[in-house]
């Protein structure tokens, strides 16, 4: 390849993103890009924002080395990027933060926010709390009740949380009534969308706040664990954990991307959300990208034991990179994510949420598949304590035994 | 001329009412239409069922995603239209977000919509920006296409979408999404004057928001027609057909006062 793919900005990956948004938008996004443009290059924003990532975040993320998971993993060598010890528990913080400092340089003093396992919710409800601003929160109701846990902590930090009753109930729900509250309340509100998904410049600018794990985690790994690794895995759902890790690697030709999708009931059923694997290109949320749908365009409900994962669409850029062939994509079973969950939480002693859980449960097959002379570096999104109840249902922890 | 735009420009006070294909099935959403333009409207706006309408208030959200539920499915769409058309003579736009009609095919719709007698498409969540190829199938089967203006469009920004649309620009009265409210906001004003300004030929339908005789009168007294939609769909869904005739009626009857 002899151009630079971590070059590539918005509107357009290709045929993928772009602004497929109601005409009352348009302005907002454009002095969003605007602001965006200039904080960017401005050494007082980014002084903030590495600030804050200092301080109050704690990066830079260390990366273990999970020796004895490794042994489940065909002896590859498994490293974990650990986004999971940042402030808040996941590395949603990272975007939020930088969108929050935006929403200052616009002068907007409510932030609205989409949430599908609450990893969002709580990182835009703690940066409201920290720069004092109002913050409404849309999560499906479906979600509310698998995560309560969450929707607890959201409301403790301030943040207003709205259950969507309204189509299948879950995260695409959500970023539709947050749109439509966007659309209603522009002026005052910036919206801080959680993914690298929505309308142009969201893709790009997520992705550059989250872009941070991936330059520390190529330059520690050149540092301390003896150079590039074989390849780099994430779980995706919208994608912006994956594409934050997979960005600094992108012109390593060598390094495989892959990212692991929710496939719910199995690659085999119709109830997952492997988008990128049975998708089709199509608008949704703003963007062109591959979407999970029928032949009408309707889009298809998701599935998948993970909130965080349940989402028909994906980031433009993910569709990109798989369409060039640059990043891959495959499905994990709810089944195979849960036992995955299990196993780094009883050989590490860590405890991932389960999204993160997909990205393991793939390293497992990947490890083998690429044997034991291979490095894994394993984007390490988010902690389970958000998923203890799912998970103590699931594994029948709670009781007397 | 494009036949909505000569509807609209014709003397007099105008109201396009909006009414969603499908609901609560296929037959009765046909009579729906037929019932609307019997009654008085003077464009018909029949909307396709969308599963993630961003535009749409509670009201329609209910109503689209009913006629989902009830087995709605998109090439029926051209039939119904084709039965309205054949019954009526006012014309029918057919309102629709973009995903269905790149999944369908943008020639082939443009072309089953033109064979089903439709006047064009208006499309909430397509900008001109994104809209190459269907401005330039449109041309070629001289299909309305109708872009909307909002409050917080720049004045370049309107002049292009009036420049592009044809049968009339969708002049967005108020920041929101569908759905009655009380107080019309005066910014539909300052849309329909950058609308004005742009393009002095050009029909601009002020809607969003509009629920009383009043607010379509007043509407009417600085544009070229009202856009109603919610509180018809309301009316059928508390009292069907006949509540949906008097409702159509009651504010073509207050528009002519």
């Amino acid at each position: 390849m002899s151009e630079s793919l971590r070059a590539q900005t918005g509107p357009y990956f290709g045929e993928f993103g772009g602004r497929f948004v109601p005409e009352s938008l348009i302005a907002a996004l454009d002095e969003l890009e605007a602001t965006y443009k200039a904080a960017k290059v401005d050494p007082t924003f980014r002084a903030e924002l590495a600030e804050l990532h200092k301080n109050y975040t704690g990066r830079p993320s260390i990366i273990t080395e999970a020796k004895r998971f490794s042994e489940y993993a065909g002896g590859a060598r498994i490293l974990l990027k650990r986004e999971d010890l940042n402030h808040t528990g996941s590395h949603k913080i990272n975007n939020v933060l930088g969108q929050a400092l935006l929403a200052k340089r616009m002068g907007k003093k409510r932030i609205i926010a989409e949430t599908g396992a609450g990893q969002h919710g709580v990182a835009s409800a703690t940066a409201a709390a920290l720069f004092g601003l109002d913050c409404v929160v849309y999560m499906g109701e479906v979600d509310t009740e698998r995560q309560a846990l969450n929707v607890a902590r959201m409301r403790l930090l301030g943040a207003e949380v709205i259950p969507v009753t309204t189509g299948s109930r879950t995260l695409k729900d959500a970023i539709n009534e947050a749109l439509r509250d966007w659309v209603t309340n522009v002026d005052s509100t910036h919206y801080l969308l959680g993914t690298v998904a929505g309308p142009h410049p969201f893709p790009e600018m997520v992705r550059d706040f989250h872009s941070v794990i991936g330059n520390e985690a190529r330059e520690q790994m050149i540092r301390d664990f003896g150079g590039l690794p074989t390849a780099v895995a994430a779980c995706v759902g919208g994608g912006s954990n994956a594409i934050g890790i997979f960005h600094a690697f992108l012109d390593d030709e060598d390094v495989r991307l892959i990212g692991y999708e929710a496939a719910g009931d199995g690659m085999d059923t119709d109830r997952h959300a492997a988008t990128l694997n049975f998708g089709k290109p199509g608008v949704l949320h703003g963007a062109r990208s591959y979407i999970l749908q029928d032949e009408d365009g309707q889009t298809v409900e998701s599935h998948s034991i993970s909130a965080g994962l349940d989402y028909p669409g994906v980031g433009p850029e993910h569709s990109w990179l798989k369409d060039l062939g640059r990043a891959e994509y495959f499905g994990i079973s709810d089944a195979e994510a849960m036992y995955a969950l299990k196993l780094l939480s009883q050989t590490e002693g860590i405890i991932p949420a389960i999204e993160t859980a997909h990205a393991l449960a793939g390293a497992l097959k990947l490890g083998k598949e690429l044997g034991a002379d291979s490095t894994v570096l394993i984007n390490l999104s988010g902690r389970g304590d958000k998923d203890m109840e799912t998970a103590a249902k699931y594994f029948g922890l709670i009781g007397s035994k | 001329m494009s036949k909505t735009a000569a509807a609209l420009s014709a003397p007099g006070p105008k109201l396009i009412g909006y009414f969603p294909a499908g609901f609560p099935t296929l037959a009765e959403s046909v009579e729906a239409a037929v019932t609307m333009c019997e009654a008085g409207v003077d464009v018909l706006e029949f909307g396709v069922p969308y599963s993630d309408p961003v535009m749409d208030g509670l009201v329609i959200q209910k109503a689209t995603e009913e006629a989902l539920a009830n087995g709605f499915k998109l090439r029926q769409l051209f039939d119904a239209v084709k039965q309205v058309t054949s019954r009526v003579s006012k014309p029918v736009l057919v309102m629709t977000y973009w995903n269905p009609v790149l999944q369908y095919g943008i020639e082939r719709f443009a072309q089953d919509l033109s064979d089903s007698g439709a006047a064009g498409l208006i499309t909430p969540d397509l900008i001109p920006d994104e809209a190459a190829e269907w401005l330039r199938v449109s041309d070629e089967l001289k299909l309305d296409r109708v872009f909307l203006v909002a409050p917080t469009s720049t004045d370049e920004r309107a002049a292009v979408a009036s420049r592009l649309s044809r049968g009339f620009v969708y002049a967005v009265s108020t920041m929101g999404i569908t759905g009655a409210r009380e107080d019309l906001d005066t910014l539909a004003r300052g849309v329909v004057a950058k609308v004005r300004k742009a393009d002095p030929e050009q029909q601009v339908a002020v809607g969003i928001g509009i629920s009383t005789s009043e607010q379509a009168s007043e509407v009417n007294e600085y544009s070229d027609g009202a856009i109603v939609g919610s509180v018809f769909v309301r009316a059928y869904s508390q009292g069907g057909k006949d509540a949906l005739a008097s409702k159509v009626r009651e504010l073509v009857a207050g528009l002519n006062k």
